[in-house]
């Protein structure tokens, strides 16, 4: 009688105990599913892009002859739009997630603000290229230039870089601030010389994803209108004669990485799919590698600072 | 000792203004540097105020000129989106209902795979495997989506059209689907963090009772996170929403009313795309009709923005 209801319980026990296993198989599944899905599409497109990728891949413009159609144009102008974007970006975001952490009251102004910048965090990324075609493109006359693109982009990922900004400050004990007050620096001073630069690290994984989000975004850029063929380059930054530093390529025309891809990716011949492939990875790669330096700097942190 | 003499008492009174008007004077230059440093970092947290402004200045007055010219009910009720032709007809629902489907079966591959990574991440998974399957969700959600959408036209349609027969080269459901797979980062990673503020105490009551961990993560865990569940669904929804590479690339960009995922259909995202690529006049009704159908968009994600955080500030509020 004790004997058979101890087997029961033990049945019981195991019946239950074996969905534990169940379920942990089926997450491992699904967990299967996402690097599956990940692995196919690096593989795909190697298979399909690495034989475009040569020397002559990244010196050449796009071309109607798919076998001589590089990226030169595109990842120029990459480059270039990456520059405004993070010369706009950074400053403006880390003075914004300063402010939040150190300086503001709370108000209902401060309130207001927190909530905007969530709600802009939302807000899908073509509708900030519909904000710069009426703002940048006509309002303001930059048209569908390099600038147009940076600042677009620059606003797409302040939130990113605000956010991240706070986080790494509020990461921060006061006892570091309050010991500089102690010795009377200001609140500045205590910023400056001590808050930042203990929450570096964190701001710049920010700043790389944020910046690794904005190569990848295509469809504010295409919104503003940017041409999908330029077989020229914008004039270069650094001149040969005086005053060496020019301006120009600020208003040139442009294409960039993602948008030769599309371009690439939604005509017919299959030729060109095999260009859009080799683009595809060398985006992937740009993307991916920043992205793996975030993580690494992030990893480095958790190990390294012991308040 | 001799009393000092006045004219020694008005030096040292002479010396001590001195020093102290000339370290009042620095402190000013002090303060004003503070008060300019702090008013900069103000402008910078206000423009993002002013961000927002342009948005909604930009999409409302370009759709105010777009409703002069259509009715609100012939936006809302048509059945027909051909902006573009002679005989002009503006039914916002064609683009709606791909937008709806699209981001339907994208939340049919997105909320349980990401509601089972959560779970197995947050209550399962030994920590080796958690090292590797965050960064992993990580990457997932840094692929640029114009290579996703080169994914879903040229791996996952033909794939699909293995499996059924007669489906077009361009469909809403190869779109959703990696679409799907794109979201999956953002669902599991805020339904984690809603089961990772459950307290232990919760967890550790569960076992003292004798139940399993797969009892715990249904039974305790999961209802006690509910509300932050919802909130990483919804942000999902509005992830899925506002997507536009993807549909642009492998949905096919012309409107078509259907509720049928094998069909190709345009969406609102894509068909700005679609009006962008194309050479608009500065001030035409075709280039007002991108505003109007942002702004549709703009109040979609909002919705579901707000409902969202309403709902992730409950959670938070429980314990």
């Amino acid at each position: 009688m004790d004997q058979s209801v101890l087997q029961q319980t033990r049945d019981l026990i195991r019946r239950h105990k074996r969905w534990d296993l169940i379920f942990a198989a089926v997450g491992v599944v699904c967990l299967g599913v996402a690097a599956l899905t990940f692995t196919a599409l690096v593989i795909d497109m190697a298979i399909d892009g690495a034989p475009r990728l040569s020397p002559d891949f990244f010196t050449n413009f796009p071309s109607r002859r798919p076998a001589q159609a590089g990226i030169l144009s595109a990842w120029v102008g990459t480059t270039l739009v990456m520059m405004v974007t993070a010369g706009a970006a950074i400053p403006v975001g880390v003075a914004a997630g300063v402010y939040l952490e150190e300086y503001a009251p709370k108000n209902l102004f401060t309130a207001i603000i927190e909530i905007n910048i969530t709600n802009l965090a939302g807000v899908p990324s073509i509708v900030y290229g519909l904000l710069a075609l009426g703002l940048f493109v006509y309002a303001f006359g930059f048209g569908q230039s390099i600038l147009s693109a940076g600042l677009t982009l620059a606003l797409l990922i302040l939130p990113v870089v605000i956010v991240a900004t706070r986080e790494a400050i509020r990461s921060i004990p006061s006892a570091i601030r309050e010991a500089a007050y102690a010795v009377g620096a200001t609140k500045w001073g205590t910023t400056w010389d001590h808050v930042l630069p203990y929450s570096m690290a964190g701001i710049l994984t920010g700043v790389i994803i944020g910046m690794a989000r904005a190569i990848g975004e295509t469809a504010p850029i295409i919104t503003i209108g940017a041409l999908t063929f330029i077989a020229f380059l914008p004039p270069a930054p650094v001149q040969a004669g005086f005053p060496f530093l020019s301006f120009e390529w600020l208003t040139a025309p442009f294409t960039v990485m993602p948008i030769q891809m599309f371009n690439w990716t939604s005509r017919p011949e299959a030729a060109f799919h095999q260009n859009a492939a080799a683009a595809g990875l060398v985006l992937l790669f740009m993307t991916l590698s920043m992205n793996a330096l975030a993580i690494y700097i992030r990893f480095q942190l958790r190990k390294r600072i012991k308040w | 000792m001799p009393p000092p003499s006045a004219t020694y008492i008005e030096g040292l009174s002479a010396v001590a203004d001195t020093v102290v008007s000339d370290r009042l004077s620095k402190r000013k230059t002090r303060h004003l540097r503070e008060r300019v440093i702090e008013f900069v970092l103000f402008s910078a947290a206000a423009f993002s105020v002013f961000v927002t402004l342009g948005i909604v200045y930009v999409l409302v007055s370009e759709s105010v000129h777009f409703f002069q010219q259509v009715s609100i009910w012939d936006f809302l009720t048509d059945t027909q989106w051909t902006p573009l032709f002679d005989d002009a007809h503006y039914g916002v629902m064609v683009l709606l209902s791909g937008t709806l489907v699209s981001s339907a079966v994208a939340l049919a591959v997105a909320v349980p795979l990401g509601t089972i990574i959560a779970i197995y991440l947050s209550e399962f998974a030994p920590f080796s495997i958690r090292e590797w399957a965050k960064p992993l969700l990580e990457l997932l959600s840094g692929v640029p989506t114009v290579v996703y959408g080169y994914f879903a036209l040229l791996f996952v349609t033909p794939l699909l059209q293995v499996l059924i027969p007669g489906l077009p080269g361009f469909s809403l459901l190869s779109a959703g689907l990696v679409m799907g797979i794109m979201i999956i980062p953002y669902v599991s990673s805020v339904s984690e963090d809603a089961m990772r503020a459950v307290p232990m105490s919760m967890r550790e009551g569960s076992y003292a009772m004798g139940a399993t961990r797969f009892q715990t993560a249904m039974r305790v865990v999961t209802p006690a996170a509910l509300s932050g569940i919802t909130a990483a669904y919804i942000l999902g929804i509005s992830r899925a929403v506002g997507e536009t590479m993807i549909l642009a690339i492998a949905a096919g960009m012309q409107p078509n009313l259907t509720w049928n995922p094998t069909e190709p259909a345009a969406t609102i995202t894509s068909f700005i795309v679609q009006v962008a690529l194309g050479d608009l006049p500065h001030g035409s009704i075709g280039y007002q009709t991108i505003f109007a159908a942002g702004l549709t968009l703009l109040l979609l994600t909002l919705a579901f923005n707000v409902l969202g955080h309403m709902l992730t500030r409950r959670f938070r509020q429980v314990y």
